[in-house]
């Protein structure tokens, strides 16, 4: 297996994550490859005793936080025809938690308690490696991990009932 | 949470949801939890949101990998095994070997472009090299036009390698009619008069090959093809020291 097919093996997991991040497909994919091109550029500097994941994730934080920083303001509404390309709910869990309910939820979280929030939550990083990727440290992924989660459950229990809660 | 101070920070319940707490402080955050149904509310809506997410997300990390996604890693893909050729060209060279080129046979197309390129481009050198008023249709004072006119009329990106740390200053280049179509030339000149040139055309189906070398006369040669287009240098060099020139420009075109 070569180098390149371990970055390959890493594409689903970038998606997925970009795609949570962005709350749309086509710029998820585009701060995908974005982060692909880096990588390769890159290559030379990745230290084979690291994690490749991480390293790749290192990347695609670098690249989300400067863009948006570019950006300067994030669009407060959320994109409908964006969510078309969002996967569908699965069907017995979360019963009461739409998928839209919970990518506007996300998205009014700042981009930092978002990206900390899905990579712990949804990745599956450690708190350690996460405190890589965003190179902050520890306690600093742990605040906003905490806040992160409790505006994103406050967000959810609003508004018309305890979404939250009806899952169960 | 009756009485007293918490015995368990909010962020700790974060912490035990998401398995980052050693396996004896766990056990006790449970317990603890059993006695303040608050808090074993958050940890149960931390763990919701986390299967939520999980599971509306999830299936992203299933879809097929798009092409475009896909081909942003494997345009690359050629280029350790171009390394490894390179080297081994570099080994042959060094021990005076006998072979007149190397890499990969290319079948049909490929090897035409191959051809074409290796004679078109010793041609067009010795036309235009010995030329001392117009040695070149637009002068390296407006580089940046030669290269945008050239990239437009060759529709790949051109590139005019920057030859000095290997003695070679870009006089100027021009636009060529190839058989296939528009063509490019760059001309270079070091301090004492001595010429090269790179000559550029189109590779219209793509595919690269390693270096592969020609001599005629005096003159030598190393050319190679690289997706969209299809390269040679060309000058009245040993091979040796052409190879240091063709590893340069190489690497330049690669970056």
């Amino acid at each position: 297996m070569s180098d390149l097919d371990l970055i390959v093996d890493v594409i689903p997991s970038l998606r997925r994550y970009a795609r949570a991040l962005t709350g749309r497909a086509d710029e998820a994919d585009d701060l995908v490859q974005d982060c692909l091109e880096r990588a390769m550029s890159r290559w030379q500097l990745w230290q084979r005793d690291r994690e490749l994941r991480p390293w790749m994730f290192t990347i695609m934080h670098n690249l989300f936080i400067s863009g948006r920083r570019r950006a300067a303001r994030r669009p407060v509404e959320i994109d409908i025809d964006g969510n078309e390309d969002l996967p569908g709910v699965a069907p017995n869990q979360m019963a009461g938690l739409e998928m839209a309910e919970l990518s506007a939820a996300l998205d009014k979280l700042s981009d930092e308690q978002r990206e900390v929030v899905l990579l712990v939550g949804l990745e599956g990083f450690t708190y350690a490696e996460v405190a890589e990727i965003a190179q902050v440290p520890i306690g600093t992924v742990m605040s906003r991990l905490s806040r992160g989660r409790e505006r994103l459950r406050v967000l959810l229990a609003g508004g018309g009932g305890p979404a939250l809660r009806r899952g169960k | 949470m009756s009485t007293g101070e918490r015995e368990v920070s909010r962020d700790e319940i974060h912490a035990f949801s998401d398995g980052e707490l050693s396996a004896e402080r766990a056990a006790a955050v449970e317990l603890w939890l059993r006695e303040n149904p608050d808090e074993q509310r958050l940890a149960d809506d931390i763990q919701r949101i986390n299967e939520a997410l999980r599971s509306f997300f999830g299936p992203v990390a299933n879809e097929p990998i798009p092409v475009r996604l896909r081909d942003t890693v494997q345009r690359r893909r050629g280029r350790p095994r171009l390394w490894l050729r390179l080297a081994a060209a570099l080994l042959l060279v060094l021990a005076g070997g006998l072979a007149g080129w190397f890499g990969r046979d290319l079948a049909g197309h490929g090897e035409r472009v191959i051809q074409a390129l290796a004679s078109e481009s010793f041609s067009a050198h010795k036309v235009f090299v010995v030329e001392v008023r117009h040695p070149v249709e637009v002068a390296a004072a407006q580089e940046q036009h030669l290269v945008r006119w050239l990239t437009k009329r060759l529709g790949a990106e051109v590139r005019a390698p920057d030859l000095r740390s290997v003695g070679y200053a870009l006089v100027g280049g021009r636009l060529l009619s190839a058989d296939a179509g528009p063509a490019a030339q760059f001309m270079y000149e070091t301090r004492e008069g001595r010429r090269l040139t790179l000559y550029v055309r189109q590779n219209a189906e793509g595919g690269e090959t390693a270096f592969r070398f020609k001599a005629a006369g005096s003159l030598s040669g190393f050319y190679w093809l690289e997706g969209p287009l299809a390269y040679a240098i060309v000058a009245e060099l040993p091979r040796e020291e052409l190879l240091t020139v063709a590893t340069q420009i190489y690497n330049q075109l690669e970056e």
